[in-house]
């Protein structure tokens, strides 16, 4: 064999603690090594051309690259080698970067460590053999989990551009939390109004399938070739038949059940459609809340009903749909502001969440826009809006900023003089984020024009007096504390991880954060895409996110998926698992172990049980190589042959510089 | 108002009272949640957050010789606000120690009363509420302080003529002489 080894200096990255010149002259001494040397940048253009010309003109048949981590450059390299007209396997990377010249000062140490990389990953290259990829098809057909403005965006764009969506939706109704906001930042244009034509759009967008109050149970498969079953819930009404008249909804009795749209402002009826303009537009029956369900007597419900739609009887059904590629777009949730005690926060019924205040302000809330106080109804005077409750807080567990508070703080503060124009209010703030387009020159006009009193300090405590409460807070621009006395208190709650975010992420085998929040492949490069192949993410299940962001995103999300559905055939990753039929013993141990069932039990001409490996399906994770007692599944790239010589040349015999 | 200047700050300073105190003061991101709750902010020449601020600024002077430091209950509201967990009242505690080792005692009363509350500890190995009064009343001319209070402690008798002696009071002075010792071979190394 006749191995080329490229040392790179990655300007000073690599060079300043690592003696690269030393490296390559020493690589000279290794078996089967007939060029050696050092480049500036190995992965530009000119340090590409030097590995295709070395190729060719030393006759090379593999390489190595000694640079930075595969993660970045190995796929730029494996397409040098293909240019040069030698398979890409035969590259393998020693990465004296990440795992060398930034993480030690000691020059000659590293030198050293350097030099055994390069020799370890020619040990391995020694035993490597060209692989060959297989095509399979792609289905041409997107799920898209989660249906907030996100999730619209990107079901609408992937339907737009002729492609087949379905659209799962937890809740009874699509449009997430922005159907619930009364007015946007900073345009304070109506929220519904710009939301409301995209919600009807998916409903009536032939390429688009909507399974609402449903929730995805399994996704199997693999890029191209999902298999995804989803749990559609009872709704207890037949919903090809209801026409969403809303005549069960005046009937029924059952008339206090919290009204999770309206952020348990107001009650609700049991069977309920939860807003005006849900999509889709059909009542459902909440089980718990149900008289027929819950004691077996009622049914009013199913006498008024003009179409007859009302079915007790009805169960959950599990649906199989095949799609080749995922987006999750699932959102997230408000923090649980009862954490803070001092605030009396779900204690005093005038000290509200941000979300419950937009319900109260929103023309089709339960109060029909009128500002109230949820104790007494009257109307507040003294608005005080607390920021970053549940969020820069590590004492609650939220260290982050969830970004979007200070603008709709801003918003709201705006939207309460606009509702009661003798109204003071007044906003303590830690610092005001407002990053966006015309978004500070809005919290200013907040302060100048309307004449929002900004307080610079957290609040400490609120306790009634009389029928107001106090709050005391502190004003660290004037040095001292402040107190102010409050009809209503408006706690401006951050944004965490949708509930079950976890769960769902294992469904779809991406990775999530310590709070929940999907990873990103690339938090900069790759923002929308996973480290699953076909599975990308959209808006806030990212992280919190405002909704220009949220819509860039979806569009984002689709594009990738566009740019995936663009090619007939997509070709497999020949690092996988393959058996060795003439050592397999049938035992089929490798297929228990297997975490994603890629492994099938096959008979040969002879009538021997066999394990055979589904290709399409191996991720190439190798447990099963470890579990065969007789080494015949072997993982392709990864063999126990290549992996044993690497330990051999790492307890070579250590050299001098 | 003076310029603080920054090119200079008294980095001994800050690493003392981290170091005394335990507590990160670079983890105050100045909320204000500890003036916010603090009960005693109306006696205070300095705010709690801002004694914070100028520890971070290493404001030696000006810190010590507040008057905060010394009016400060120790009552903990900073303690248990504190969203980055620091423990404020501990850093008050620390300052006021090093205030006094620095010869600096802003508040003389509050000092003559921690120091007549210790010497009839020391004496009696409890306290002698009329001897603390005597003496307290002896150091800062104050005769009236809390005489109000009186009329109801000596029905309950909190305030008898003679000392309450307890025993082993010698092993409480004893605790004292060992604190002096440990601080006096501290000083020579």
């Amino acid at each position: 064999m006749r191995i080329g080894v490229f040392i790179c200096h990655c300007g000073s990255n690599i060079a300043a603690t690592v003696d690269c010149p030393a490296v390559a002259e020493q690589a000279k001494g290794l078996q089967d090594v007939v060029f050696t040397t050092d480049t500036m940048y190995t992965c530009s253009e000119p340090g590409q051309n030097e590995i295709i010309e070395a190729i060719k003109e030393h006759k090379l048949d593999g390489v190595v690259v000694a640079s930075c981590s595969p993660r970045m450059h190995e796929a730029t390299f494996r397409r040098a080698l293909e240019r040069a007209g030698l398979n890409r396997y035969m590259l393998e990377m020693a990465n004296i970067r990440e795992h060398v010249s930034w993480i030690g000062k000691n020059k000659e140490r590293n030198t050293v460590k350097a030099f055994e990389l390069v020799s370890i990953a020619v040990a391995k290259l020694r035993n490597n053999n060209p692989l060959y990829a297989n095509k399979f098809d792609v289905t041409k057909r997107v799920l898209v989990i989660g249906g907030g403005v996100a999730g619209i965006q990107a079901a609408l764009d992937c339907a737009d551009a002729g492609y087949q969506v379905v659209m799962v939706e937890r809740e009874q109704s699509i449009g997430g939390k922005m159907a619930k906001i009364d007015k946007t930042f900073p345009t304070v244009d109506c929220s519904s109004c710009i939301l409301g034509p995209k919600m009807v759009d998916v409903s009536q967008h032939e390429n688009i399938t909507l399974y609402a109050l449903s929730e995805v149970e399994k996704i199997e498969g693999y890029v191209g070739n999902f298999d995804v079953q989803v749990r559609k819930k009872a709704t207890y009404v037949n919903w090809d038949e209801c026409t969403g008249c809303g005549a069960c909804m005046e009937k029924c009795p059952s008339k206090k059940n919290i009204d999770k749209f309206n952020e348990g402002i107001s009650k609700c009826t049991s069977i309920n459609i939860p807003f005006p303009q849900a999509i889709p537009k059909k009542a459902a029956i909440n089980p718990e809340g149900c008289l027929m369900l819950q004691k077996g007597k009622c049914g009013v419900c199913a006498k008024v009903c003009p179409t007859k739609c009302i079915d007790f009887e009805q169960k959950d059904e599990i649906i199989t749909e095949k799609v080749g590629a995922v987006i999750a777009a699932t959102g997230y949730d408000m923090f649980d502001h009862s954490v803070y005690k001092q605030y009396g926060a779900g204690q005093y019924p005038d000290v509200i969440t941000s979300l419950q205040y937009e319900r109260l302000m929103n023309a089709s809330g339960p109060t029909g826009g009128h500002i109230i106080r949820p104790s007494d109804g009257k109307e507040p005077k003294k608005v005080v809006f607390v920021q970053c409750v549940g969020s820069r807080d590590p004492s609650v567990g939220r260290p982050y900023c969830s970004g979007f508070c200070c603008m709709y703080t801003a918003k709201q503060a705006i939207l309460t003089k606009d509702h009661i124009p003798d109204s003071d209010s007044y906003v303590f703030y830690m610092d005001i984020r407002s990053p966006g387009k015309g978004y500070d020159e809005f919290t200013r006009r907040a302060q100048e024009q309307y004449g929002v009193q900004y307080l610079r300090g957290r609040v400490s405590m609120i306790y009634p007096k009389g029928d107001r409460y106090v709050v005391r807070g502190s004003d660290t621009l004037a040095g001292t504390q402040v107190e102010v006395e409050a009809d209503l208190v408006v706690l401006a709650v951050g944004a965490e991880s949708a509930k079950n975010a976890p769960a769902l992420a294992e469904k779809m085998r991406i990775s999530y954060d310590n709070y929940g929040f999907f990873m990103e492949a690339h938090p900069k490069l790759k923002p929308v895409e996973t480290n699953t192949a076909g599975v990308y993410l959209a808006g806030s299940c990212v992280g919190p996110r405002d909704i220009p962001t949220s819509v860039g995103q979806g569009s984002a999300a689709a594009a990738k998926v566009m740019t995936l559905f663009s090619k007939d055939k997509l070709e497999s990753d020949p690092q996988v698992s393959s058996v060795n039929t003439s050592r397999c013993i049938g035992c089929m141990k490798c297929a228990t172990t297997c975490p994603f069932g890629a492994i099938k039990e096959v008979t040969d001409r002879a009538g021997n049980v066999k394990a055979e490996v589904i290709e399409t399906v191996c991720q190439g994770c190798g447990i099963c190589t470890v579990t065969c007692p007789q080494g015949a599944i072997q993982l392709q790239h990864f063999t126990d042959n290549q992996i044993l010589a690497e330990v051999n040349a790492l307890c070579q015999a250590q050299l001098d510089f | 108002m003076e310029t603080i200047p920054l090119n200079s700050p008294d980095r001994e300073f800050i690493r003392e009272v981290q170091e005394r105190s335990g507590q990160n003061v670079l983890a105050c991101y100045q909320c204000g949640n500890c003036t916010a709750g603090c009960p005693y902010n109306f006696a205070y020449d300095l705010s709690v957050s801002r004694v914070m601020r100028l520890v971070q600024l290493g404001q030696r002077e000006a810190v010590l010789k507040s008057h905060s430091i010394w009016l400060c209950a120790t009552c903990q509201s900073c303690t248990t606000r504190c969203p980055n967990s620091i423990d404020v009242a501990k850093i008050m505690d620390v300052l006021r120690h090093m205030a006094r080792e620095a010869g600096y005692a802003t508040e003389r009363n509050v000092k003559a009363f921690g120091d007549a509350f210790l010497e009839s500890v020391e004496k009696h190995g409890r306290v002698y509420e009329l001897g603390v009064t005597a003496t307290y009343i002896r150091k800062t001319g104050r005769f009236w302080t809390d005489v109000d209070l009186a009329p109801a402690m000596l029905p309950k008798n909190k305030l008898s003529i003679k000392p309450h002696e307890i025993r082993g009071k010698e092993h409480v002075s004893e605790i004292f002489k060992r604190f002096r010792e440990r601080d006096a071979v501290k000083e020579n190394s």
